[in-house]
């Protein structure tokens, strides 16, 4: 029987429609701007009373409120507009005093029932809606300071391979001393070392009974250190913020040492941070043996346990920034593992580090960089100044059974818990240097609300001219089309908003242009069927027909783009990556509506009924 | 069905597309792409306002002054505005942007002004590119298996067409360059190579019926059949389009101005560069027919 579905597929096309129309629904309902309030240390709760007070002021400055919650003693106030936002903001600091918390907020206002089967909208974009400004400081001084001890700890390999013997070894600000006490041992050194290290400056002096060379690093040495970092901090940065290239953030450098990090569709700092990530670093070193003297090792706490301690080898044999992922799984056993990757020159360090030390346990130290901020007085003003200071401790001390390369694992952890832990600290410590917050602030969306109201016009014209113009040309069946049109609308916002993307004006514009083309399925569908019936062939020949010669047509053309994009998205990184998922989707929802749905709105319309004439 | 001889036509069409590719090479090799605040960054201003002001009035002020792509936008409070604009850092930039700014009913003071850099970094550069080549590969492998590599060889031709022209008019109108318009780069790539696909497609299905050796005249059908549908998305999509264009802003003029060019561009190559160009590599009747091997599975009961 021509042109009728069996009812399996009927269920697969409702079943896809229910679930997409589900997922698409909560973007109906956007997040509101709000107004948190809550009690300064947690000494005072607020009460109605409070909250009838802000409301209060809040109406005479004729700002809309649009409700009010109150939870566990922190109040919301949720607004009509986001451009009273700051303005209520200041107006409930003054009205309220001192003693309370006001903050911005943005709050869900999906339906509980949405909520629990995890439909959440997408996130409006920087230009739309703004979100939060980050400003991290790389630590130079630090990157720098690390660089010497990689470079310390492999001269004193090297010092050992060619068995020259050295005193003592330190590591200043700028430079690397080695105390020799013997001219001869030094010359030999310094003859060995400037070959390899041209970055610095060798000279010699004598310091008692000791001859030390001290090598320097030249300023252009510690100038490309210091730029290395910051470029790799970016790099690390703007791919944790933004894995999937979706969710549109902006991270830029600014000024030679920070790095502006921009959140879109978020307001509340804390969560943004944990977006951003630890700040932290790793250090992969071996367990002192019995026989290695007291000036080669340091000792430190467990990170989960700090009275367990173990005593280290000074050397480092790789730092983070040499772990490109970290990931958790289970060993043939069903013992929880985490698998680490090395980038090239890590994978080599690790394998020359591993291979004499078979059987010695390696520990990874986990190196956080912390801040605290101090009021002192200058120059009579109180000023806010930023002491860093740093904390270290163990995180996995483990056999070595074999020498290690490029991708090794770490076994012998107590729980998948602690194993998925380990992986995310692995990944988060792949830092260069370390960066500190130094400022975070809400920001304003960027562009006017003039702008976004204008581009959102064009976008609802558009749409209504895709509309008419398949109504007016295949009359019947363009009803059948734009019918499919609004399914694939559905589809494509119900998976964005999963993958949690993040929409911004030039996104609306793409996806109502993926709407514009998408329309290309049904209408090569429908001139076939045209062509068929000028060919002679039944109404019901004609829509059978045509609909499997353009079959073909369609799947190649699309096969072909849906492979540029899967090869963008393997390759490319941010914006590009986020473009191919967003155009794969769209080719995917479009494929499935104008094939299968239109398809099964067809056959249950007109399938089976005696047909003279096709309305098309 | 229309009727239109477009094969006839096809040495007036290649001179059109050779000339248009060398104009283009020369304006991106002389005047370089006018790459926007994404890629090459700028500089940030935050300044004080005494009292909050309209950040329409603001972006007003900034234009009368003469300053192109930027951005205004508040910083966690009302009276604190950020500027990021295109413009290279500079000592005075900052006391530029104040001066534009302060009027007589609101004073305005320069908090700091620093540079920032791109958006985009250069990974996403390398990696785009070499992305763009394995993806073209990949196009070309898939077009020379389902079809024929002479398709493959015409596919490829086209899309490279498409691309270079689109950024050779960018560079010589010197339109500005931002991540927008590399989306709208891409989005024509998907597009024009989903139009030559089409009309490949119509061209192998009436080569394997025809009896005729007429390459031209089947190709000139093909195109004809598949032209009412040409049209029709081609007009849709140029519907939502230059609704974008004329409609829209500036956040996306730009990249609707890139695919409005590129979508004529990519029907315009659909016919004359990859369907002409397989009667240039004369294409045969052969290439599509597997000739033997079905006679063979034939025989089998």
């Amino acid at each position: 029987m021509l042109n009728r579905y069996p009812i399996w597929k009927y269920l697969i096309v409702l079943v896809v429609i229910v679930v997409g129309v589900l997922y698409a629904l909560p973007n109906l309902y956007p997040e509101d701007p709000a107004i948190q309030i809550s009690g300064d240390r947690g000494v005072k709760s607020i009460s109605q009373q409070q909250i009838t007070q802000a409301t209060d002021a809040l109406d005479q400055a004729g700002i809309d409120v649009k409700a009010t919650e109150l939870t566990q003693g922190s109040a919301l106030i949720r607004l009509d507009h986001a451009d009273d936002q700051l303005r209520a903001r200041t107006i409930i600091n003054q009205t309220l005093g001192q003693g309370f918390v006001v903050a911005l907020n943005l709050a869900e206002a999906t339906p509980d029932w949405l909520r629990a089967i995890g439909a959440k909208p997408m996130k409006l974009g920087l230009d739309l809606r703004g979100g939060v400004h980050f400003l991290l400081e790389v630590d130079m001084d630090a990157a720098v300071k690390q660089r010497l001890n990689v470079n310390a700890s492999a001269m004193r390999e090297t010092l050992r391979d060619e068995r020259i013997r050295y005193r003592g070894n330190e590591v200043n600000d700028r430079a690397i001393v080695f105390s020799f006490l013997d001219e001869n041992e030094l010359e030999k050194a310094q003859s060995e070392l400037s070959t390899q290290y041209n970055q610095f400056d060798f000279t010699t002096r004598e310091q008692g009974r000791e001859r030390q060379l001290v090598m320097t690093l030249t300023d252009q040495a510690v100038t490309d250190i210091q730029d290395y970092a910051v470029k790799q901090n970016l790099t690390t940065i703007r791919n944790r913020v933004n894995e999937l290239g979706v969710s549109e953030p902006l991270v830029q450098r600014q000024g030679p040492s920070r790095i502006v990090v921009e959140l879109p569709g978020v307001q509340d700092t804390a969560a943004a941070k944990r977006v951003v990530g630890a700040t932290a670093n790793l250090e992969f070193r071996l367990e002192a043996s019995n026989n290695s003297g007291a000036d080669q090792t340091e000792t430190f706490g467990f990170r989960n346990d700090p009275s367990r301690k173990a005593a280290l080898q000074r050397d480092v044999i790789i730092t983070g920034d040499s772990v490109s992922s970290a990931s958790q799984s289970f060993d043939q056993n069903g013992q929880p593992q985490v698998n680490i990757n090395l980038d090239g020159p890590g994978g080599s360090k690790m394998n020359r580090a591993t291979r004499a030390n078979i059987g010695r346990n390696m520990a990874v130290l986990y190196i956080e960089h912390k801040s605290r901020t101090r009021t002192v007085m200058q120059d009579g003003k109180e000023v806010e100044k930023r002491i860093p200071y740093t904390e270290k401790g163990i995180i996995s001390l483990a056999t070595i059974q074999s020498a290690l390369g490029n991708r090794f694992r770490i076994t012998g952890l107590d729980s998948p818990t602690e194993a998925s832990e380990l992986a995310l600290l692995l990944r988060s410590g792949s830092l260069a240097a370390p960066i500190y917050f130094a400022q975070e602030r809400t920001i304003g969306p960027s562009l006017g609300q003039q702008n976004i109201d204008r581009g959102v016009l064009s976008v609802q014209i558009g749409l209504v001219l895709v509309v008419l113009f398949m109504l007016l040309r295949y009359k019947a069946f363009g009803l059948i089309a734009n019918a499919s049109l609004t399914i694939n609308l559905a589809l494509l916002i119900a998976a964005m908003s999963m993958l949690g993307a993040t929409l911004t004006l030039p996104g609306i514009a793409g996806i109502v242009l993926t709407l514009g083309m998408a329309v290309d399925a049904n209408v090569l569908i429908y001139e076939r069927i045209r062509e068929e019936i000028r060919r002679g062939l039944s109404p019901h020949q004609a829509i059978h027909t045509g609909y499997e010669r353009a079959f073909t047509s369609i799947l190649d053309a699309n096969i072909t783009t849906l492979l540029v994009a899967l090869i963008l998205f393997s390759i490319g990184t941010g914006p590009v990556k986020g473009f191919a998922v967003t155009l794969s989707l769209g080719i995917l929802t479009s494929m499935f509506t104008g094939l299968m749905v239109s398809r099964a709105i067809t056959n249950l319309t007109i399938g089976g009924k005696a047909l003279k004439k096709l309305w098309i | 069905m229309t009727n239109f001889d477009f094969m006839s036509k096809k040495t007036a069409a290649f001179v059109v597309s050779i000339v248009l590719t060398l104009a283009a090479i020369g304006a991106l090799a002389i005047q370089n792409l006018n790459l926007g605040l994404d890629f090459t960054g700028g500089t940030l201003v935050e300044v004080q306002y005494q009292n909050a002001p309209e950040l329409d009035d603001v972006r007003q002020q900034l234009s009368e002054a003469g300053y192109r792509d930027f951005s205004v936008q508040t910083f966690g409070e009302a009276n604190d505005i950020l500027v990021r604009l295109q413009q290279q850092f500079d000592q005075s930039v900052g006391e530029s942007v104040t001066n534009a700014l302060s009027s007589k009913e609101s004073s305005v003071q320069l908090v700091r002004a620093e540079f920032v850099g791109a958006q985009v970094g250069d990974q996403l550069r390398d990696q785009s590119g070499l992305g763009m080549l394995i993806a073209l590969g990949v196009v070309a492998l898939y077009v020379a298996i389902r079809f024929q590599y002479k398709f493959a060889l015409g596919a490829l031709l086209s899309l490279g067409h498409d691309v270079i022209i689109l950024l050779g008019i960018f560079a010589f109108f010197q339109i500005d360059f931002d991540l927008t318009v590399l989306a709208a780069v891409l989005a024509v790539i998907g597009y024009s190579l989903n139009d030559t696909i089409i009309v490949y497609d119509r061209i192998r299905e009436n080569i394997r019926k025809s009896q005729t050796n007429d390459l031209a005249k089947i190709f000139n059908d093909a195109i004809n059949q598949t032209l009412a549908r040409t049209l029709s998305t081609s007009g849709t999509t140029l519907l939502v389009l230059l609704a974008l264009y004329f409609l829209g802003g500036d956040m996306i003029h730009n990249f609707s101005l890139a695919l409005i060019i590129g979508v004529v561009l990519g029907t315009f190559s659909s016919v004359y560069v990859a369907s002409a160009l397989l009667l240039v590599v004369k294409l045969k009747r052969e290439d599509l027919i597997p000739t033997k091997k079905e006679d063979v599975e034939d025989e089998l009961p």
